[in-house]
């Protein structure tokens, strides 16, 4: 009897959505990819896109992994014809999964309309197929589910992340990967995260990762941390931290990946999401929708997105799930919000109540139920230049 | 009887973390005596459990998250205007905390 039907992909993997994504390859053409999605408004294609006309290696090697993630049934990429951008490798590693894909070269087309007209036709080609395709039975295990906090309070870290780590817990005990991300929002919490490695070399990975992180913030001279986040009580980023960290619930570290890197075994992984070398780049991610693209880039399926303040984001690609660690912002903004966490500091439910709602989420949504983000329309995507070094051997355990 | 309105997460916290908002000049017991809030103190905001020295650790979960800058006292509300990182500088808009 298995749990619900996803879309299988030619590498192994399943999708539990089948979206078409438009990709702008350069913000030149940004336009044209946009009023194609509109014309395709309330069906499953998405925007998503990488706006630098200069080259990324981040940026390539995540757009492959977005372009490649399971939720994805076909690509049409959009490049003006001058940008950096390797658009020709990337349709090429697109094909080569048998996904249906198309690049429209907007300089040879002969402009905006005919660029639109010929995206368009399409998307209205391969539409249909895609909303018809077969699912097969999948399981909890072959899921990949991220989680993120964002707009965090002092409520935060007590009722929405650890009830997020509750349902990771399960989760993980299910089979599935967890991935928990945001180094910069661990400082002060490395030595007790470590503790939790499988093993000593992945321990120490594990606080090189935060040390980096820390150095990284101290020259740019803040931390992860924004204004709100001071107004709902929160006073240093080492007690954001200790909230933050709390998402990670209580399994075993099995290993350390970077954005792009799948998981190879079920468990918990901590996704490291400051770039490597000197800073160069600026922020490490500049928003939320950031660090869910890099959990997307991980094969995240679904990612659990906790807040205090009150965060309305969705996603491109993968659903997002808005836990609400706040009871008063619960009450204002209930329809941006999938579950209600908040109510565990008022006394109406335990940390693990709320941790088994959010697991039977995670499995109704995975079947195909929609989010709140989802349903109000929320696509948000955003891809900045970043730079890494490939993991180290001690990052991942054997594949299993 | 410590107020209900405020938790306390683990033994060793020197910190409070307030469960609702108390209003300016309401009364609380912060659990080893009575205090009045100085100013409306909201959701999710701390407030001392007992007197802390300039140079000591905030502890809050059972771990170090800041140093205080000034002393405070019991009850009082503690936040960026008496608390830096050990690692990087908060940010927060110029009225914050006060």
């Amino acid at each position: 009897m298995s749990a619900f039907a996803g879309y299988p992909r030619s590498d192994g993997r399943k999708g539990i959505r089948n979206v078409l994504v438009v990709a702008y390859l350069v913000e030149y053409a940004h336009h044209v990819a946009r009023e194609i999605t509109l014309r395709f408004r309330d069906r499953d294609v998405h925007l998503i896109g990488f706006p630098g006309c200069y080259p990324n290696d981040y940026a390539q090697r995540m757009m492959r992994a977005l372009c490649t993630h399971p939720n994805v049934g076909g690509a049409l990429l959009l490049s003006l014809g001058c940008e950096s951008f390797n658009a020709r490798l990337l349709r090429e590693e697109i094909a080569a999964t048998g996904r249906p894909v198309k690049t429209i070269t907007i300089q040879q087309v002969g402009g905006t309309r005919a660029a639109i007209d010929e995206g368009e036709a399409f998307v209205a080609e391969h539409l249909p197929a895609l909303e018809a395709a077969e699912r097969l039975p999948m399981e909890a295990s072959e899921l990949v589910i991220g989680t993120i906090c964002g707009g965090s309070d002092g409520t935060s870290g007590i009722t929405g992340n650890p009830a997020a780590g509750r349902a990771f817990d399960k989760l993980i005990a299910e089979g599935a990967a967890c991935i928990f991300e945001e180094t910069g929002e661990l400082i002060g919490c490395e030595h007790i995260m470590a503790a939790r490695a499988a093993t000593p070399a992945l321990a120490a990975e594990l606080e090189a990762s935060v040390a980096k992180a820390a150095r990284y913030y101290a020259t740019l001279g803040y931390g992860s941390f924004a204004a709100g986040n001071a107004t709902g009580g929160l006073t240093t980023i080492e007690e954001k931290s200790m909230g933050a960290y709390a998402k990670s619930g209580a399994s075993p570290i099995v290993g350390l990946l970077k954005p792009g890197d799948l998981p190879p075994t079920g468990g918990l992984y901590l996704l490291d999401v400051v770039p490597d070398g000197e800073v160069r780049f600026g922020f490490p991610n500049i928003n939320d929708n950031a660090e869910i693209a890099e959990l997307m880039a991980c094969g995240a399926h679904i990612n659990l997105f906790v807040t205090g303040r009150g965060s309305v984001v969705g996603s491109a690609i993968s659903p997002v799930i808005k836990i609400c660690a706040n009871p008063e912002t619960y009450r204002r903004m209930a329809d941006d919000m999938d579950v209600d966490a908040g109510r565990i500091l008022e006394g109406h439910a335990e940390l693990d109540e709320v941790g088994a709602e959010i697991r039977d989420l995670v499995l109704a949504v995975a079947g195909g139920a929609k989010t709140r983000s989802e349903d109000l329309g929320h696509q948000e995507f955003i891809l900045t230049y970043k730079s890494f070094e490939p993991i180290g051997p001690a990052c991942l355990p054997a594949a299993e | 009887m410590t107020d209900p309105r405020l938790l306390l997460l683990s033994p060793e916290d020197n910190v409070l973390v307030l469960r609702r908002g108390i209003e300016a000049g309401e009364r609380f017991d912060f659990g080893a005596g009575e205090a009045v809030a100085d100013r409306s103190l909201s959701l999710g905001h701390k407030v001392a459990r007992r007197d802390i020295a300039a140079g000591e650790p905030i502890l809050k979960y059972g771990a170090v998250i800041g140093v205080a800058t000034e002393p405070i006292a019991a009850g009082g509300h503690v936040h960026v205007h008496n608390v830096r990182s050990n690692y990087t500088p908060t940010y927060s808009l110029p009225d914050e905390g006060t």
